[in-house]
């Protein structure tokens, strides 16, 4: 289980895993919607892999489905009007989609944990934080209310939260933005799960706070040696403490790279738009690049490749055929570990 | 907290003076009391002169104001124009309301509450359907159209019941008065409950009871619940007051000597000392369940508990 | 990397553009609102029942040639008859041409009080809270002392001692005691809108007290107002009714079905006909009412539904 194989399986969809059964692996997931002005597709064949020590960036913009991916393999949809038409969701090889409901609840929580965006709009308001923590070993591991409440205070010690003892009473209101999300990333952790899915942990937070919670979420995955999948929209986030990233895009993953070779050399356009799009100091004074267009209506994605009335490299087929994920290899043939991308035109775009 | 409550008593003693003026007012300025006494008859002036002096009504309004306001704080209500004690009139009238109004408090607290979490979470359902429909049925037909079909279905054609509560009455008697007085503000409960239920289960935080794994009973009775019932409790308590002081058409179908009835009795034969003391003890319970409800709210709601 | 940028979307994409964009226009507050209650059969039922009933409070004469008051002792509490379908009451007068005569009175009584009560209410909430300060507290104080006194105790004891009894008296009590409600739901509406951008900006760039107010408050802080007033449009006929109904509300000769409904509840239990008709038919009124209401605010207000 502590093989740590940073390169492997992510272009193959159908890879077992060379080291065993991978932590969770996604296949083929599709969700959609039924809204009143007709069927969202949200997710549209979603596949990635996450081993046990690793960390998986998720990439993209809102409504690209990297978060109702996430919802869908903590089995947290609404449903309706989710749906889930196809695909399957391999933890520990066992497919979590044709758990019962009680099976998967047991999963919840204890073996998979979920971080959320807005902290204070994600703990309870009216109930005290102590709790909301406490609540995790009493209802998991029959833990009394005062053992809990121990439990609790250990783990908002374990979090750097100062005081802990005196403010374990508190209400979630009472915190700042940054002590709030230790308090969620505290709560996910609890009973050491396998996996936590950390969605846009830090965008609601001022910057300076980020970068201490990201760097206490990156040092206890270490220590317990969970998988992790960090959600995120913001590129200066992921290339300090992710190892593999996929790009997500109208609910496809576009590009999968390891996290350095990614923003050396992309092989999507997409990508590519995203990297430039990084305001630099050393083009100060230039105008900065944006990507034309806006995100695709998810009731009515383009056909062909998605991506296709926003990409400079568009040509007739990228109208027409969707791009499967190609494997991407250097101009020799030789295999790129852990690489791929849904392009036509994958070539040109990292070799061009 | 206890700051609070001081603030809000003192904030409470303006309103209460100010209703109650009005009342006052509207009864001893616009009506002429001794006037009404004598109905059609002409009186002797000589006696209307000194009933006024003895009612205080030869002073200016504001000092018969004054003056009744005083005689309250002692206990002193007055007596109505027959000589009974108006004090001895709510003796009778308020423990008889405060019987039913408790029975139809518990009518909302059990069958509202009840139903508005269950339509809640079964939105778009048969269920939730027909409890939406009943309620706006319930919601649009007057009380006393209510109160008379029950009597008349219930207790005339159907004989379950006695169509009129007996001098004393029993709790199972007052069960029929206490839905027909709870009816609209059960649905209220109801829809309140439920629409309370809906928001609440899009909240984020539900969304985090989820993910931590959680059993379903666990993620409605103490996340969902808790919050939802906030607004609920609000207006529970709130009824409190509106009920006592809406019982005048209940009490006078089902012949309840309650505080309504008596109210009523005192408008119609124009019984001024009993309508001004009936009505501003209402408006001090009015007042009081507000109060209540405010420093239970924020019990209920720690945000506002330190704001 | 401009040459990117110069060589996007061609041919299909432009095209597709357009297609798009129509698809997504933004649709306005009112523009959805009335999407939704179209498509709304709440909606539907309750306007066809509403422009009924002010159709039959209109021109009564349209549905019955009786005359309401034209009353024979000797055909007291008589059940149906030919020609007379829903029988006599006490008196002996048509119940059906008194039920259709009673319209009128409630349905004069609802939209007057709403209107007032929205208008006055309105306009002072609004102000209280556009601009704040003496009249603003002021107000709040107000309210809070009209809040004191809920509608039907105030009611009772108001118009019994002032003796009136025309429709105009009653409506102009109602408006007295219930434009506070309004109010506040004005208030705090025009304050959360106050304190929008959108404002702030128009402020910041120079438009005058009065463009800000009506073009950028009013119309975003109406909502709320309307919503309350169309909900409480069937209370206050509920409310006039049961005026009626004690004695002190409406009196003769202003047919009103809360008057018959009391006086056949002297001896509905021989004849429950003379109760039943008048009941119906203020239930149906102010169901209409409050289901128009549910729609309008189900319309207005996405996030309750």
């Amino acid at each position: 289980m502590t093989t740590i194989e940073k390169t492997d399986s992510v272009p193959a969809p159908r890879a077992g895993g060379k080291g065993g059964t991978p932590l969770l692996q996604v296949r083929d997931l599709h969700v959609e919607f039924h809204t009143r002005d007709g069927v969202a597709k949200a997710v549209n064949g979603v596949n990635y892999t996450v081993n046990a020590g690793e960390t998986l960036a998720v990439l993209g913009e809102s409504g690209s489905g990297k978060s109702v991916t996430a919802q869908a393999i903590m089995g947290i949809l609404d449903m309706p009007p989710g749906k889930i038409p196809q695909g399957e969701i391999l933890f520990h090889g066992e497919d979590m989609l044709k758990m019962s409901g009680e099976q998967r609840r047991k999963i919840r929580g204890r073996k998979i944990a979920m971080i959320f965006q807005d902290a204070l709009s994600s703990l309870n308001p009216v109930l005290s934080v102590g709790y909301q923590l406490g609540e995790m070993f009493r209802v998991h591991q029959g833990l009394s209310k005062k053992e809990a409440k121990l439990k609790a205070i250990e783990l908002m010690d374990r979090v750097r939260i100062p005081a802990a003892k005196d403010r374990v009473s508190d209400y979630p209101h009472q915190f700042s933005g940054g002590m709030r999300q230790r308090i969620m990333i505290a709560m996910a952790l609890a009973l050491e799960p396998e996996l936590i899915i950390a969605d846009e942990p830090t965008t609601a937070l001022d910057v300076t706070v980020q970068a201490q919670v990201m760097d206490l979420l990156a040092e206890l995955q270490r220590e317990y040696n969970m998988g992790l999948i960090l959600i995120t929209h913001d590129l200066g986030v992921v290339a300090d403490v992710a190892d593999k990233i996929a790009v997500m895009y109208a609910g496809r993953i576009v590009e999968t790279a390891p996290v350095h070779e990614l923003y050396k050399r992309p092989a999507h356009p997409y990508t590519r738009g995203l990297l430039d799009s990084i305001p630099r100091l050393d083009q100060k004074g230039q105008e900065l690049f944006a990507i034309k267009g806006l995100p695709p209506n998810l009731l009515k994605i383009p056909t062909g490749c998605a991506f296709n009335p926003r990409c400079p490299k568009a040509q007739d087929i990228c109208r027409t055929d969707v791009p499967a994920l190609h494997t991407v290899t250097e101009q020799d043939g030789a295999e790129l570990p852990g690489r791929g991308s849904a392009c036509h035109f994958w070539k040109e775009t990292i070799h061009g | 907290m206890g700051r609070y409550v001081i603030r809000r008593l003192l904030q409470m003693i303006p309103v209460f003076l100010g209703t109650t003026f009005i009342i006052f007012a509207m009864v001893y300025a616009l009506g002429d009391p001794v006037a009404q006494m004598f109905g059609d008859r002409t009186p002797d002036p000589a006696t209307v002169a000194r009933m006024r002096h003895d009612l205080n009504l030869d002073k200016p309004l504001v000092t018969q104001y004054v003056l009744y306001m005083g005689n309250i704080f002692t206990g002193d209500f007055g007596e109505a124009f027959n000589g009974q004690k108006v004090t001895e009139l709510m003796g009778e009238a308020f423990p008889t309301t405060l019987q039913l109004t408790l029975v139809a408090i518990s009518l909302e607290i059990v069958l509202g509450i009840g139903l508005g979490l269950l339509s809640g979470l079964r939105r778009g359902k048969i269920l939730d359907n027909v409890v939406l429909i009943g309620t706006l049925v319930v919601i649009s037909i007057p009380v006393f159209v209510i109160g008379y079909l029950a009597q008349y279905f219930l207790a005339v054609k159907w004989n379950w019941v006695e169509p009129s509560v007996s001098a004393d009455p029993t709790i199972d008697e007052m069960i029929l008065p206490a839905f027909v007085l709870a009816g609209l503000s059960l649905a209220y409960v109801t829809r309140l409950t439920r629409t309370s239920i809906v928001e609440n289960m899009r909240a984020d935080y539900l969304r985090t009871a989820v993910a931590k794994g959680l059993p379903r009973r666990r993620v409605i009775g103490v996340h969902l619940l808790r919050n939802s019932l906030i607004p609920v409790v609000t207006f529970i308590g709130t009824d409190v007051g509106a009920l006592m002081g809406g019982a005048i058409v209940t009490e006078g179908i089902f012949n309840i000597h309650g505080v309504g009835y008596q109210l009523l009795q005192g408008v119609v034969r124009r019984n001024s000392p009993t309508v001004v003391g009936f009505v501003t003890v209402l408006v001090l319970v009015f007042l009081l369940a507000n109060l209540i409800v405010d420093l239970l709210y924020a019990v209920l709601d720690p945000r506002i508990r330190y704001a | 990397m401009p040459d990117l940028i110069e060589k996007t979307p061609s041919g299909a994409a432009a095209a597709a553009a357009p297609a798009a964009e129509k698809r997504e226009k933004p649709r306005s507050l009112w523009g959805d609102a009335w999407g939704t209650l179209r498509r709304n059969p709440v909606f539907i039922i309750s306007a066809l029942l509403i422009l009924l009933l002010v159709t039959v409070s209109a021109w009564p004469g349209l549905f019955t040639s009786t005359d309401p008051r034209a009353c024979n002792l000797d055909q007291s509490k008589v059940g149906s008859t030919s020609g007379h379908p829903f029988g006599f009451d006490i008196q002996g007068c048509d119940v059906y041409a008194r039920t259709i005569y009673g319209a009128r009175a409630s349905v004069t009584v609802g939209i007057c009080v709403t209107v007032g009560v929205a208008l006055l209410g309105g306009v002072l909430g609004g102000l209280a809270g556009y601009f704040g300060g003496w009249w603003d507290a002021l107000l709040s104080r107000i309210t809070d002392i009209f809040f004191g006194i809920p509608l039907l105790l105030g009611g009772l004891v108001f118009l019994s001692v002032i003796k009136g009894g025309s429709v105009w008296t009653v409506i102009a009590f109602m408006i007295a005691l219930s434009w506070p409600q309004i109010a506040r739901i004005a208030r705090s509406s025009v304050i959360t809108v106050k304190q929008q951008d959108y404002v702030q900006a128009a402020k910041a760039l120079g438009a005058s007290t009065t463009r800000i107010m009506l073009r950028h408050v009013l119309p975003n802080a109406i909502a709320p107002v309307i919503v309350v007033s169309t909900i409480a449009l069937g209370t206050y006929i509920s409310i006039e009714a049961t005026l009626s109904y004690l004695g002190v509300g409406l009196k003769p000769p202003t047919i009103s079905w809360g008057q018959d409904i009391s006086s056949a509840a002297q001896q509905y239990r021989n004849a429950p006909h003379m109760l039943l008709w008048p009941a119906g038919a203020l239930s149906l009124t102010v169901l209409s009412f409050i289901m128009l209401g549910d729609a309008v605010r189900d319309a207005l207000d996405p996030k309750l539904r």
